[in-house]
């Protein structure tokens, strides 16, 4: 869904990090990177509304999101299939399978639908986690290290679905990794606890190659801002 | 296999015990006679058995369910469950058992005050622990449910609930384990039938190879009772992907 209103945090928590300006670009996909504990994730939960532990002195503006976490955040006692219709399901809509059908299909989890999660591989369950995430089909997806517990080969092929897929989106997209940041980010943000600097992203639409000159050159660039 | 093996051994010991110190059997009947007591008195046995049976399981199903409700209930009115709270904890420190003679007192001797007894035993541990699990959702689904504009009933009943089955199946096992116990002490305290008051009558009498046979039957009733919840209770949490 493209929108034009533009998802905004600014305010500053105390204890955690100084004023701050976040204003998403529409329709582009943001990277936020910065070492643990730095209050990434406090942003994100700030646009998505949820709770957050801190006094946060500020104002936020965000649009009706979908989340997707580290975990997935799957229901274990849930099929796949009404995993992916779970929005409704808790709304009290009508579920709509041909919708749940075209999900499935689109990562690729065909023949999977009345799985349960336990019953899949983690890349699986990432890949089901995306296609609810997905399914809300909300203006505003706000993603906090989605792939960060899958291993090199997945965190590639799961990130690249995820950014075909989003292409359009408003998507905030916390993550540690820089090479992930460099592949995928239409646009690149770094948080430190003095604040958010923008990092120039490589050339050319998402996701890129992993070994594109210019990705790598933005990775090392990244990796280097992170260990300054 | 092990367990039976040290039933074996620890049968095998009493055995020589008995015989090596010429206890009279009133003080401490060998198994032999213990077991001859099992077959003897099985016309008495069975019947107590099947009553005392009758009385854990009703109270248990019974006791299951007010813990629910109660559960369900606190969470669903958090007021409610802010001042039932700290009762359901005071109320694991009351000694139960010692409630048998007053509810005999106002029920009578028949079956009544003996599920009460195990409805008072069950309640506790199944409202407690399925409170405690609705009230502590796992945290990434619960961010989930939030975002995806899930209400209060919504949460409660595809989220909190679901999730709180494995610590609610914990609560059903240890009401399982003490339910038989209270329906013996029912019986124990006020009446004339079931296993505890065939123990009872038994040990007046001196007949304690009989009171031993009880004993036996009443800890194969529980560990029966106990096994086949605890079987479906596991079959239950497998299907739902625990």
């Amino acid at each position: 869904m493209r929108s034009d209103a533009a998802p905004r945090v600014a305010g500053a928590a105390p204890g955690l990090f100084a004023a701050l300006d976040l204003t998403l670009e529409p329709g582009r996909l943001t990277c936020l990177l910065g070492a643990s504990g730095v209050g990434k994730s406090t942003l994100l939960r700030l646009l998505a509304g949820l709770p957050t532990g801190v006094e946060f002195q500020g104002t936020v503006a965000t649009l009706p999101c979908a989340l997707m976490g580290q975990d997935g955040g799957l229901f274990p006692w849930l099929t796949v299939a009404q995993n992916i219709g779970l929005g409704a399901r808790l709304r009290r809509e009508a579920a709509d399978p041909a919708r749940i059908a075209r999900m499935v299909e689109a990562v690729g989890l065909d023949g999977l639908e009345d799985r349960l999660p336990a019953q899949l591989s983690g890349g699986q369950r990432q890949r089901a986690a995306l296609a609810r995430t997905l399914a809300e089909d909300r203006p505003l997806v706000l993603l906090d290290e989605p792939f960060s517990a899958l291993d090199a080969r997945l965190r590639l092929q799961i990130g690249d679905m995820a950014a075909r897929l989003l292409q359009g989106t408003t998507v905030l997209m916390v993550t540690h990794d820089p090479a992930e940041a460099a592949r995928l980010g239409d646009r690149i943000l770094v948080m430190t606890p003095g604040g958010l600097a923008e990092h120039p992203a490589p050339p050319g639409p998402v996701p890129r190659r992993h070994d594109a000159p210019e990705v790598l050159a933005a990775q090392a660039a990244l990796t280097d801002r992170l260990l300054a | 296999m092990r367990a039976l093996l040290a039933i074996a051994a620890a049968l095998l010991l009493w055995e020589g015990f008995v015989r090596l110190t010429g206890l009279p059997p009133y003080l401490l009947p060998s198994p032999l006679a213990v077991g001859r007591a099992l077959w003897v008195h099985r016309a008495e046995l069975a019947p107590a058995a099947m009553l005392t049976a009758w009385e854990t399981l009703l109270g248990l199903g019974l006791g299951a369910a007010f813990g629910i409700v109660t559960a369900a209930a606190m969470a669903t009115v958090p007021r409610l469950g802010r001042a039932l709270s700290p009762a359901l904890v005071v109320s694991q420190a009351i000694p139960v058992f010692a409630l048998a003679p007053i509810l005999t007192l106002w029920l009578g001797f028949g079956m009544a005050p003996k599920i009460a007894m195990v409805v008072l035993i069950v309640f506790v541990p199944v409202a407690q622990a399925l409170y405690d699990g609705l009230m502590a959702p796992p945290a990434a689904q619960m961010d989930v449910a939030r975002t995806m504009g899930a209400g209060r009933w919504a949460e409660l009943r595809h989220l909190r609930f679901p999730a709180a089955l494995p610590r609610l199946a914990s609560g059903l096992r240890l009401g399982a384990i003490y339910a038989p116990v209270g329906a013996v002490i029912g019986e124990w305290v006020g009446g004339a039938r079931g296993l505890g008051a065939l123990m009872i009558q038994a040990n007046g009498r001196m007949k304690t190879d009989l009171m031993f046979a009880a004993l036996i039957v009443v800890v194969a009733l529980s560990l029966t009772i106990y096994t086949t919840i605890n079987r479906a209770l596991g079959r239950m949490l497998r299907k739902r992907g625990f």
